[in-house]
Parts: structure tokens; C-alpha cells; sequence
């Protein structure tokens, strides 16, 4: 085995992000004064430079004795996850000056957990898999409990990190059973091993658990229980990573892991999904009817997300991966958006979460509350908003592949999501006024407007964005 | 030295079952475990031990290295996660003064 250094090229973005966040490192303990505020620009510029990177890069190439893949569909993915993560490290750098709790590893911890999703978006093998989760998991842990003198954040962090590695656990145990089985850990390996003869039970009994473990990180009913609890907890700028990033690096791994090395045993994993997404649609819907707090409302409309882009799963073909990157791409700025609105609740400098404090919100920033109900009406799914037509690619392949009770349960769970949505907008419009918000900083502001005109205007322009999920999804199924 | 010199009548089936029995032992651990965080801790461990087992198991009668490398990468990370795990429960003991399972409670819902 000799090696090469043009081995390295394909993982030339993730090498840059990673001698980038160990210089960033560096940087904030040689500077005396406080370096969060230029660690965060310079993240957000590293990002750029690696998203750069990523264009320019060979558009399918494997390296690293095939642990490592890069076609069209990682890069839209990682394009994805860097968008997400850029954003949100603006949100999290102005949230930290604002509260006086600017700590330099804030920036570098962001950035090596958005490495992590890149690491898992491009694993080809059981490996690699594990590694790349990890390296993200491990990062959002520390994050969940980021303000340590908070009892709120420190116990999101516990329940995090016991539910996470539980979730690591599942994976690692499947793994196993599916390389000792199938006698290999490569993607193109297993792949062979399945199409070949009758399958080994063993082989079946991992991928379940290695389903169980990336449904944890999905946070898919019946696998969600600490979704909640951590998004309420953690501070809210973090939980706007959290609903994004490590979302849609999962729900593209577990699209990777299913369509790719698992693929010949569709009849197998194909009925487990269908459940979780169900599941997940149908609990996302009605237990956020109850709740009180904007963030944990959050937490259910994505246990809700999940299961809308599950159902692209569950189809396993060209249309259905193509309807969930879509998907992806249309929550992420759906999201962060919201989140941004979330991130301006704030009166005389104090933050608050309840729904009935965006009351009035029409009368005292008119602005903002157009902004907050386009965000909303679009998670809700109204046409023409561009939530709409991300549920639309979802459901149109789920019903072109023939599954109609899938896609009838989708369209009236959503019907019902669109209750607690649209209660949002009538707190803002309808109510008796409470005390104004503070004016909302730059960066938030920045956000929101630009996330919402988005949802207002795509539907002009939504051909140029569908190409760009179609030719990810024909490069996942090039190999 | 072959599998059948050494032990005799050991195979394959008696390393699975141990693993599974200490794999389920480690979710029992987590779930039903009503007393202290640091029990949750070591169910954890025993778990990813549960996984190591298996994977040098496998890559001994596969006579393929592979799983022996996994395991190895599987023994690093795991001490990153202890770390960061004892790190995050000592966080905790100082805002709560507790680690008691019953006391994680701020958040319901």
C-alpha cells in the first residue's frame, strides 16, 4: 500500500475545516482579550473557503482505501450542513456578546461539529460512519451544556449525551453484527455480500439496530424523547444548530446507508421506516398542540420535519431522494429563520420562550411578525410558500411509487400541524398586545428577512434549486 | 495457535451470547437504573465493551483485521465520550448539588 498525496485531494474541504478550527484554537489562547467575536468571522469565512473548496473539487472521487466518498450528492449535503452551520454561527456569536457568556471554544466547537457532518455525509463505510457521528456528536454535547451555570443547560447536556451515546451504542452494536456477518464493513462490499445468496438473520437483526441509532439522531418517533428536553434546555442560538445541521447530516447518512449498502434488502427496511415515519408525523402533529414554549414547539414541528422527509426515504428510489434533499433544503432555511425570530423574543435584554409573548408582535414590529407568519405559514405547508412544495416532492414520489395511505396520512398530519402553526400567527395578530421586544440586532434581522423572503419568492424560481437536489440524487444512485 | 487448541468447545455462538448478555445489561442499565448518573455512565461502557467483544470475536473467526482496527478506533472514542460525559455530570452536581437519576427533572413535557 504506497501513498499518494493526491489521495488527499478529494478531502481537501474537511483537511482545510480541520487545520482551520486547530489555528482558531490556537488563535484564542495566545490572545489576551477575548477572540470570540473574530473566531466566528473567521469561521464563517473558513466555511466559505471549504465550500469553495468543495465546488472546485472532483466531482466523484474515493480516497482513503475507499472510506471515503465524495460524488454530487455529498456535496449538496455538505453545501447544505455548511449553509446551516455558517448562519448559525453568526446567530451564536451575536447571542453570546449580547448575554456575556463569549467564550472562544463557542466558534471552534460549531465548527468541528459541522466537520463532523461533513466526515458522516461522506463516510463509505461502517467506519468512517462512526467516526464522523461521533466527532459530531461529541461537539454537540459540550454545546448542549455550553452556559454551565444554567441548571436548564447542563441537565440538556446530561440527557443528551446519555441518550446520544445510547443512540452510538445501537449503531456501533449493528455494525458489528452486519460485519461479522456479511464479513465486511465497506459500503460496496456489503452491497455485493447482499445481493448474493439468502441473508444471514444476523445481518437483518444489525441493520435494525443501526436503523434504531440513526433514528436517535434523527430524533424519529419512537426515538425522540430527549428532542424536547434538549431543545429547551440548550440556549436557543445553539438549538437553531441543532434543529439543522445535525438533522440534515443524519437524514442524508441514513439515505446514504439504506439506498447504498443496504439497498437489496429494501423489502426488509422499507416497513421499519414506513412505522417511523408515520410515527413521527403523526406525534410531531398533535403532542405540539399542548405546548406553551416556542421552543419546544420547535422540537415537535422537526419531529414532524422528520417524519415529512422519512417518507423520501421510505420510497428508496431517484424521486423519493430527490424530494427529501429538497426537503432538507427548504427546512434548513425555514428553520433558521424561525429561529431567528426566536433568538429577537427578548424584552429589556431578558430572553423569553412563551408563545403568548409574540402577542401584539403585529402592532410593535410589524416586520418581524410578517416575517415569523411567511415562516410559518410555509412549515405549515400553504401554497405557494415554498414549504409547500417541499412537501409536495415527498409526497408526489411516495404516491408515484404506490404508497397513497402513506402520503394521505402525510397531507392530514400536516393539516393538523398547521393548526399549532397558524395559532402562532393568530397569538401575533389577534391577541391583546404584551410588552413590545426589544429591536432585534443585525444579525438576526439579517437572517429572518432574508429566510423568509426566500419562502415568499421561491416559487418563481424553484427550477434551478430542484435541478441541483435532482442531479444530487442521480449521483447517490450512480454509486 | 488455532480457536480449538486453546479452548475447547469455545466458539463463535459463546462470544455473540456474551456480548448480547452484557449489551443488554448496559440498556437495562440505562433505563431502569432509578439511582445515580455515574451507574448510566458505566452501562454505557459496557455496551461499547459489548460491541468490542463482538467485533474481535468476528474478526478472529473471519481471520480479517478489520474488526480488530474498528475496535481500536472504538476504544479511543469511547474515552473521548467518558470524558466528555464525567465532564458534563460534574457541570451538573454544581448548579444541582445532586446526580441522582429522580433529580434530572427541570424540563417535562
Amino acid at each position: 500500500m504506497t501513498f499518494e498525496v493526491s489521495s488527499l485531494i478529494p478531502a481537501l474541504p474537511e483537511i482545510f475545516l480541520a487545520v482551520a478550527g486547530m489555528v482558531f484554537l490556537l488563535l484564542g489562547v495566545f490572545r489576551k482579550e477575548d477572540s470570540t467575536q473574530i473566531i466566528s468571522w473567521l469561521g464563517v469565512a473558513a466555511m466559505a473557503v471549504t465550500g469553495y473548496l468543495i465546488l472546485r473539487g472532483p466531482a466523484s472521487a474515493v480516497t482513503f482505501n475507499d472510506l471515503f466518498i465524495v460524488n454530487g450528492f455529498t456535496s449538496f449535503a455538505k453545501i447544505l450542513v455548511l449553509i446551516g452551520g455558517a448562519l448559525t454561527m453568526l446567530m451564536i456569536n451575536s447571542w453570546a456578546q449580547a448575554a456575556k457568556t463569549a467564550r472562544f471554544e463557542l466558534p471552534v466547537l460549531v465548527l468541528f461539529a459541522t466537520l463532523g457532518m461533513m466526515m458522516m455525509v461522506s463516510a463509505n463505510d461502517l467506519i468512517s460512519v462512526y467516526l464522523g457521528l461521533e466527532l459530531q456528536s461529541l461537539s454537540l454535547y459540550v454545546l448542549a451544556a455550553y452556559q454551565r451555570d444554567n441548571v436548564r443547560s447542563t441537565e440538556a447536556g446530561v440527557k443528551y449525551f446519555v441518550l446520544g451515546a445510547l443512540a452510538s451504542g445501537l449503531l456501533l452494536y449493528g455494525s458489528s453484527l452486519v460485519y461479522g456477518f456479511a464479513g465486511t464493513t465497506s459500503f460496496e462490499g456489503l452491497a455485493t455480500a447482499m445481493r448474493g445468496s439468502e441473508t444471514h438473520i444476523g445481518v437483518v437483526v444489525g441493520i435494525v439496530f443501526v436503523i434504531a441509532g440513526l433514528a436517535f439522531k434523527v430524533s424519529a418517533v419512537p426515538f425522540h424523547m430527549w428532542t424536547p428536553d434538549v431543545y429547551e434546555g440548550a440556549p436557543t442560538p445553539i438549538t437553531a444548530f441543532f434543529s439543522v445541521g445535525p438533522k440534515i447530516a443524519a437524514l442524508c447518512l441514513f439515505l446514504r446507508v439504506l439506498v447504498g449498502p443496504f439497498a437489496p434488502m429494501i423489502e426488509e427496511w422499507q416497513q421499519v421506516i414506513v412505522l417511523i415515519s408515520i410515527l413521527s408525523m403523526l406525534w410531531g402533529s398533535f403532542a405540539a398542540i399542548a405546548q406553551r414554549n416556542i421552543k419546544r414547539l420547535m422540537a415537535y414541528s422537526s419531529i414532524g420535519h422528520v417524519g415529512y422527509a422519512l417518507v423520501g426515504l421510505v420510497v428508496g428510489n431517484e424521486e423519493g431522494a430527490r424530494g427529501l434533499l429538497f426537503y432538507l433544503l427548504i427546512y434548513l432555511f425555514m428553520n433558521i429563520g424561525t429561529f431567528a425570530v426566536i433568538l429577537s423574543m427578548k424584552i429589556n435584554g431578558k430572553y423569553v420562550e412563551e408563545i403568548s409573548d409574540l402577542s401584539g408582535l403585529s402592532k410593535n414590529h410589524p416586520g418581524m411578525a410578517m416575517a415569523l407568519a411567511a415562516l410559518m405559514f410555509s412549515m405549515a405547508g400553504i401554497p405557494p410558500l415554498a414549504g409547500f412544495l417541499g412537501k409536495y416532492f415527498v409526497f408526489v414520489a411516495a404516491v408515484n411509487a404506490g404508497f397513497v395511505p402513506l402520503a394521505i396520512i402525510g397531507v392530514l398530519s400536516s393539516v393538523v400541524g398547521a393548526f399549532y402553526y397558524i395559532r402562532v400567527i393568530k397569538v401575533m395578530y389577534f391577541d391583546e398586545p404584551a410588552a413590545a421586544f426589544d429591536k432585534p440586532d443585525m444579525v438576526n434581522g439579517a437572517i429572518m428577512t432574508l429566510c423568509s423572503v426566500l419562502m415568499l419568492v421561491y416559487f418563481v424560481v424553484p427550477s434551478r434549486l430542484v435541478e441541483g437536489a435532482e442531479a444530487a440524487a442521480r449521483a447517490l444512485f450512480l454509486g | 495457535m488455532t480457536p480449538e487448541a486453546g479452548m475447547i468447545g469455545v466458539g463463535l455462538s459463546h462470544y455473540l451470547t456474551l456480548a448480547a448478555i452484557l449489551f443488554t445489561i448496559g440498556i437495562f442499565g440505562i433505563f431502569l437504573n432509578r439511582k445515580n448518573l455515574i451507574v448510566i455512565m458505566m452501562s454505557i461502557e459496557l455496551m461499547l465493551l459489548a460491541v468490542n467483544i463482538n467485533m474481535v470475536a468476528f474478526s478472529s473467526f473471519l481471520n480479517d483485521l478489520v474488526g480488530q482496527v474498528f475496535t481500536m478506533l472504538v476504544l479511543t472514542v469511547a474515552a473521548a465520550e467518558a470524558a466528555i460525559g464525567l465532564a458534563i455530570v460534574v457541570v451538573f452536581y454544581r448548579n444541582r448539588r445532586s446526580i441522582e437519576v429522580e433529580d434530572i427533572n427541570t424540563m417535562k413535557g
